[in-house]
């Protein structure tokens, strides 16, 4: 979703952490106001952590009620989640959605990461504005991205479909690929394809035996991430879905308008699961990054 | 947001391109054209056509579908829309800042876990997120039955609260959405303030408020007006959460937008009210990066 904005979906994770803890204040006697800061800080830090958590955690107990209205608790079951297997509107959907993520994700890896890299290489004119024209699909709201590629299609009379979907996924995914192994390059040594080159071996080799391997876990979390903002994407999605191209969000939020539906209850504990397994595979990805970026051609 | 996200590359080593460094570029290049550049071009056209006969677009050169906005109807809905982007906006950096602060001055260990905490539900799809709080909030909903055994609601109002459908609900899910969205980059840069600063502020005779206004609002302040961006441009258009949370009776400017291409089939006024929702987002864009230069030049001063 979201584009939202921003790259800063990645920013935050991919810092190294080498910010030493606050050196600790000399232990005064009694209770300073400090201390109470600390405590008060600690104490709402843990009530927006439940904020956070509870509807989450309500979702996923209720998934296991017997109760169709779940007022109250009558029993675990597994029932719901053996319905949402047989609803084939909601299998379709999801077929989709992995069709669209998929391809997408395929094209934004090819573009984002050729073009981090030529942008990374050679001095371009104009390398300013190209820059910031990568960054817009990444800023613009969604809205107003989804109406003008409708627009767009509605002038060149092209049938809303999966093509379109997928032309309207890669175009918000690139960049955030691209952002990613940008980020990346910053930190390789610059003279490691002139080395490559001076070895003898044409740029596309050294590109493909120098520098792509060395590209691998921002290329690896790039992927991760555009496969996961397509699979999320809803409001880009209503304005290029055809009637046959309806995308698991679609479906889960012409179902959710109703109102309570065990199903989804169901569909959301497999989201969060899905969710909590991803964060931790790119946290480990990204550790592995640091670790790596010690010793293989990071900059002296 | 200082610079653009990934802000361009200073390889010493870059040379110019030959054709071939065009050529290779050229596909993505193309991308953009036609993919951003172009459709933002011809939806500004399409605002300035008229609606033909059969729903189609007869291009030309009015200005009525922009008149048509000035509407005291719509011009509420604007204003209605930008207020509770404005108090989603509000809430997610008072809610926000303090825990993100805390995140960024534990130790590694903690800070990592606990930023893992805030990352889980940044990545859990927001259609989940927001359908949760359709099961808190309704009136046979678990608020409402824990009111009621915990005899909160004296038992002379039998009827149950009704919250859900509500400009309440509205504002607490776009806040529950949006929340990551603030504690992420206000931790981004509170990780990165020096706590010397802070030890030196504080020797220096600096009570705490004076501190926090002088020290480390100003430090933090590039990831507070990220998040700000990142809550409300988004909160201004986003018609899925006021669809699900506030039912038919909370209508946003994205749902005006959505209606014109999806049921009134009325693209000239749909392609206005998106040309003005991107010139407001411009607008507010611009305004953070002047405030964050302005608050940058003030701390340089000092």
């Amino acid at each position: 979703m979201s584009s939202v904005l921003v790259a800063p979906k990645h920013e935050p994770v991919s810092k190294p952490s080498t910010v030493p803890a606050p050196p600790k204040r000399a232990s005064r006697p009694g209770r300073s106001g400090a201390w109470w800061v600390e405590r008060g800080l600690a104490l709402w830090t843990a009530l927006v952590l439940g904020f956070l958590y509870l509807p989450i955690a309500v979702l996923i107990g209720y998934s296991f009620n017997q109760s169709r209205l779940n007022i109250t608790w009558e029993g675990f079951t597994w029932r719901w989640y053996g319905e949402l297997l047989s609803n084939k509107p909601l299998i379709d959907s999801f077929k989709n959605s992995l069709i669209v993520a998929g391809a997408s994700t395929v094209l934004a890896v090819l573009i984002g990461t050729t073009g981090a890299w030529l942008l990374h290489r050679h001095r371009y004119r104009f390398a300013r504005a190209i820059q910031a024209l990568v960054c817009v699909p990444m800023v613009m709201p969604e809205i107003v991205m989804g109406i003008s590629l409708l627009v767009l299609f509605a002038l060149a009379q092209v049938d809303l479909g999966h093509a379109t979907l997928i032309l309207a996924h890669t175009t918000f995914c690139f960049p955030f690929v691209l952002v990613a192994v940008q980020a990346r390059l910053q930190g390789l040594d610059p003279a490691l394809e002139e080395a490559a080159l001076d070895l003898g071996a044409t740029p596309w080799r050294a590109f493909w035996l120098v520098i792509l391997p060395c590209l691998r876990p921002a290329v690896v979390a790039g992927t991760l991430m555009a496969f996961t903002l397509s699979m999320d994407e809803l409001i880009i999605s209503l304005f290029t879905a055809g009637p046959g191209s309806r995308t698991l969000p679609m479906q889960v939020y012409g179902m959710a308008k109703v109102g309570l539906n065990p199903m989804l209850n169901a569909l959301s504990a497999i989201f969060v699961v899905t969710t909590v397994a991803f964060v931790l595979f790119t946290e480990h990805l990204r550790r592995m990054a640091a670790r790596g970026a010690d010793t293989t051609f990071s900059k002296p | 947001m200082h610079g653009l996200p990934g802000a361009f590359s200073a390889n010493p080593h870059a040379r110019r391109p030959g054709a071939w460094g065009w050529w290779l570029l050229a596909p993505m290049l193309a991308w953009l054209l036609l993919f951003v550049v172009a459709p933002m071009g011809i939806l500004v056209a399409y605002s300035f056509g008229s609606r033909g006969m059969l729903g189609d677009v007869e291009f030309g050169f009015s200005w009525d579908s922009y008149a048509r906005i000035a509407d005291p109807i719509y011009l509420r809905i604007f204003a209605r829309s930008i207020g509770y982007a404005a108090l989603t906006t509000a809430l997610c950096v008072l809610i926000g800042f303090p825990a993100a602060w805390f995140i960024a001055r534990r130790g590694p260990g903690w800070r990592e876990r606990l930023l893992l905490l805030v990352m889980i539900p940044f990545w859990t799809s927001f259609l989940i997120r927001t359908y949760a709080w359709i099961a808190i909030l309704r009136s046979e909903g678990l608020l409402n039955a824990v009111l009621k055994s915990s005899g909160a609601v004296p038992h002379v109002f039998a009827e149950p609260l009704e919250l859900l459908y509500t400009p309440a609900a509205v504002v607490i899910g776009l806040v529950y959405v949006y929340l990551p969205f603030v504690i992420l980059p206000v931790y981004a840069s509170a990780e990165k303030l020096d706590g010397v600063l802070i030890e030196a502020a504080h020797d220096l005779g600096a009570g705490p408020l004076r501190v926090f206004r002088e020290v480390i609002l100003p430090l933090t302040w590039p990831g507070v007006a990220a998040g700000m961006m990142l809550v409300f441009v988004p909160a201004i258009g986003m018609f899925a959460i006021t669809d699900l949370l506030g039912g038919a009776r909370v209508s946003m400017i994205g749902n005006v937008i959505q209606n014109q291409f999806t049921k009134a089939l009325n693209f000239p006024f749909g392609a206005a009210l998106g040309v003005v929702f991107t010139l407001l987002f411009v607008v507010s864009f611009a305004l953070l990066q002047w405030l964050g230069r302005r608050k940058d030049e003030t701390a340089k001063a000092r």
